[in-house]
């Protein structure tokens, strides 16, 4: 991990896997679809409906482990001065609002043939819909500032808070959950699934994946560039001289 | 002031960073008790920043500060404690008398005594505006009350950032004072003023240049 | 130790000075219940009440959340109480109780009124004001770092409350669940363990947000 502590190492490093990861990233999504849609076979309950699960649950897993990924690099920003764990944390933390988007919209498109309605207070749309709030406060708070070090920091502890509260949060919404709702609702996961729907789940999980790893490479390429020209320009302007 | 003896304050090779831009480094400085640090440098060359390293409030990027030889990194609540700084913003809060004000930081600070917070206000003539709020104060009497501070609770170091600004004749001439006591009891004073402070010598000088003059480093 | 209450001292005198901010938030907390009353018709207002009186509170709140540090950030004296003797955690403690007492006990005052108001179902009240009286304290734990975080950025008021609105909503739910005697002690219980787990680390990460501040 210390390797990638010097910027200079990590931008070299950052080119040499982006490609690899976007070819893995087209060639898990392309066999993931392909065994979604045609190969895997309709739900017996849910009929053709079943396939958006394959990129629902990817999504909602990503949404997940995207604040788990913003949270450790706050933390070790936080506590041992990483200086690129910050940008990451940044760099990933709107990609994971996309999917705790992509998860809720897709949810809700699933719900309407399913449910009957596009929208439930089911105990995981709802967590799923705070920790899309989570996400923005984040983003908003990190961008509040004119001073993108005190930004950095101050969504760094935002983002250990968060974590810590998540579970209560999902606690506490399936405790709401069961006081308001009888558990009549039909549950969307089957406690076993068969390997014909596993593959392809796994597939597009490991598409989105990899999708996530390229662009989280490219964000925090484009954010060291930033950083770096605006470092440049107020040099330019501190010297203001006739060469500036 | 012996040859001899380590120095009671010292900062070594001293480098400091805010929002990712360098402002200055190499800097180093040595203190004796009694002495006093005149900063100096243009607007921008990193005083404040300086000045709040010495305080322990801001990490130095690079380099090392001693308190007899210790790095105060070490214990910074003990060095906080050793030290009043004295910044732009006065600290008072508006609502509250310049008494109240007063005693309410030297009882956080402690040792605390009214009387001693009433010689202070006297030191700077403002015991007659004691139970007036301080929104009622002008700047300069403002002003006047933080510095009412430094001799409201003892401490071995005073960081002064640009302690003159808004005083008048007579409290600059209050300030010089109290400094000069300060030093006489073998404090250390840290002053960074644009506007002219008379002090006793000896008076060490530290000069901060332009920055902006280095690129920042990406690593290498 | 006489250290921390000589703060608590300070932020109450501070607060009754300003008493007209105190009245504010509680104005709002009625005018946000009253509003529900309007919304939702005085009719279907009975089963409503516990949660009408909650979210009421919990925006009044967050409303009041601005006094905290802006001030002392404003003024300088965040600099000197980060160079006091006292720990920072100790002065952010000291003054989320100044706060709650300045805010959240109003607010429990007041609750009792509004719930005869909003016909709260009589056997509600008790559940209602133990779940307040456990809870606006973790409101103010919550909201003290909320308020530390957004300490110089932009529009800092409507920014809070997006931080910790997401965050408090165990709170709701638990201090919404306590009014139903039907759920027994549990919701109660949760809310007591919340404040426990807040008062244990809300002013450490608190103290962390505000020593980056300072500079």
């Amino acid at each position: 991990m210390h390797a990638l502590a010097n910027p200079t190492r990590f931008m070299r490093l950052a080119g040499t896997i982006l490609p690899w990861t976007i070819a893995a990233a087209a060639v898990c999504l392309a066999a993931g679809l392909w065994q979604a849609l045609v190969v895997s076979p309709p739900d017996y309950q849910q009929g053709e409906t079943v396939r958006i699960m394959y990129v629902h649950v990817p999504s909602a897993w990503l949404a997940m482990f995207i604040y788990m990924v913003v949270a450790a690099g706050s933390a070790s920003f936080l506590i041992w001065k990483h200086p690129l764990a910050d940008v990451a944390a940044q760099a990933a933390a709107p990609i994971g609002a996309a999917f705790t988007a992509m998860a809720l919209a897709t949810g809700a498109i699933w719900g309407q043939p399913t449910w009957g309605t596009w929208w439930v207070w089911d105990a995981r749309l709802t967590s799923v819909l705070v920790l899309l709030f989570l996400y923005l406060g984040y983003i908003a708070l990190v961008n509040a500032f004119d001073d993108p070090e005190r930004g950095a920091r101050a969504g760094a502890v935002l983002a250990l808070a968060g974590v810590i509260n998540i579970p209560i949060i999902k606690f506490s919404v399936d405790w709401w959950n069961t006081l308001h709702q009888p558990a009549s609702l039909t549950r969307l996961d089957a406690p076993a699934i068969h390997s014909s729907m596993l593959v392809p789940l796994l597939l597009m999980a490991a598409g989105l994946f990899m999708y996530f790893l390229a662009v989280l490479i490219i964000r925090m390429q484009s954010a060291m560039l930033v950083r770096r020209s605006r470092a440049l320009g107020r040099v330019a302007c501190g010297t203001a001289g006739p060469q500036a | 002031m012996t040859a001899g003896a380590p120095p009671l304050f010292s900062g070594e090779d001293i480098a400091c960073q805010r929002g990712g831009h360098e402002l200055f480094r190499g800097v180093g400085f040595a203190l004796w008790p009694g002495d006093a640090l005149l900063l100096t440098g243009p607007n921008g060359s990193g005083k404040t920043s300086l000045l709040q390293v010495m305080a322990g409030l801001r990490p130095p990027s690079a380099g090392r500060l001693d308190w007899h030889g210790r790095d105060i990194r070490e214990d910074l609540a003990a060095h906080a404690g050793r030290l009043h700084h004295v910044g732009h913003r006065t600290g008072s809060r508006a609502i509250l008398t310049a008494e109240e004000d007063l005693l309410f930081w030297s009882r956080v600070r402690g040792p605390a005594s009214r009387q001693r917070c009433l010689l202070a206000l006297a030191r700077f003539d403002l015991l007659r505006l004691k139970d007036l709020p301080v929104q009622a104060l002008s700047s300069g009497q403002q002003r006047r009350l933080a510095l009412a501070r430094l001799l409201a609770t003892p401490a071995d170091i005073w960081l002064l950032d640009e302690p003159a600004v808004g005083l008048d004749r007579s409290g600059l001439a209050s300030l010089e004072a109290a400094v000069a006591r300060h030093r006489g009891s073998g404090g250390i004073a840290v002053i960074a003023s644009h506007t002219p402070v008379e002090l006793a010598e000896p008076v060490r000088g530290l000069a901060l240049e332009q920055s902006g003059e280095r690129v920042p480093e990406h690593g290498s | 130790m006489t250290r921390f209450f000589v703060i608590i001292l300070r932020e109450l005198r501070i607060g009754l000075r300003h008493l007209s901010d105190i009245s504010a938030v509680l104005a709002f907390f009625a005018l946000v219940a009253t509003l529900f009353a309007f919304g939702v018709g005085p009719l279907a207002l009975g089963d409503l009440a516990g949660g009408v009186l909650w979210t009421a509170a919990l925006l009044a709140a967050m409303l009041s959340l601005d006094r905290l540090f802006q001030p002392d950030h404003d003024d300088g004296g965040l600099v000197l109480l980060v160079l006091s003797p006292v720990p920072l955690e100790l002065v952010v403690l000291a003054k989320v109780i100044a706060h709650w007492l300045t805010a959240g006990v109003p607010i429990l005052v007041l609750a009792p009124l509004l719930g005869f108001a909003l016909q709260l179902p009589e056997g509600s009240l008790s559940g209602l004001l133990t779940g307040m009286a456990l809870g606006t304290p973790i409101l103010s734990l919550l909201g003290a770092l909320g308020a530390a975080l957004v300490l110089g950025a932009r529009r800092a008021g409507v920014l809070t409350a997006l931080l910790i609105l997401p965050l408090v909503i165990p709170v709701l739910i638990f201090g919404v669940a306590a009014t139903d005697p039907a759920n027994g002690a549990a919701p109660v219980l949760f809310l007591a363990a919340m404040l426990l787990g807040a008062l244990a680390l809300c002013p450490w990460a608190t103290a962390a947000a505000l020593r980056q501040s300072v500079l």
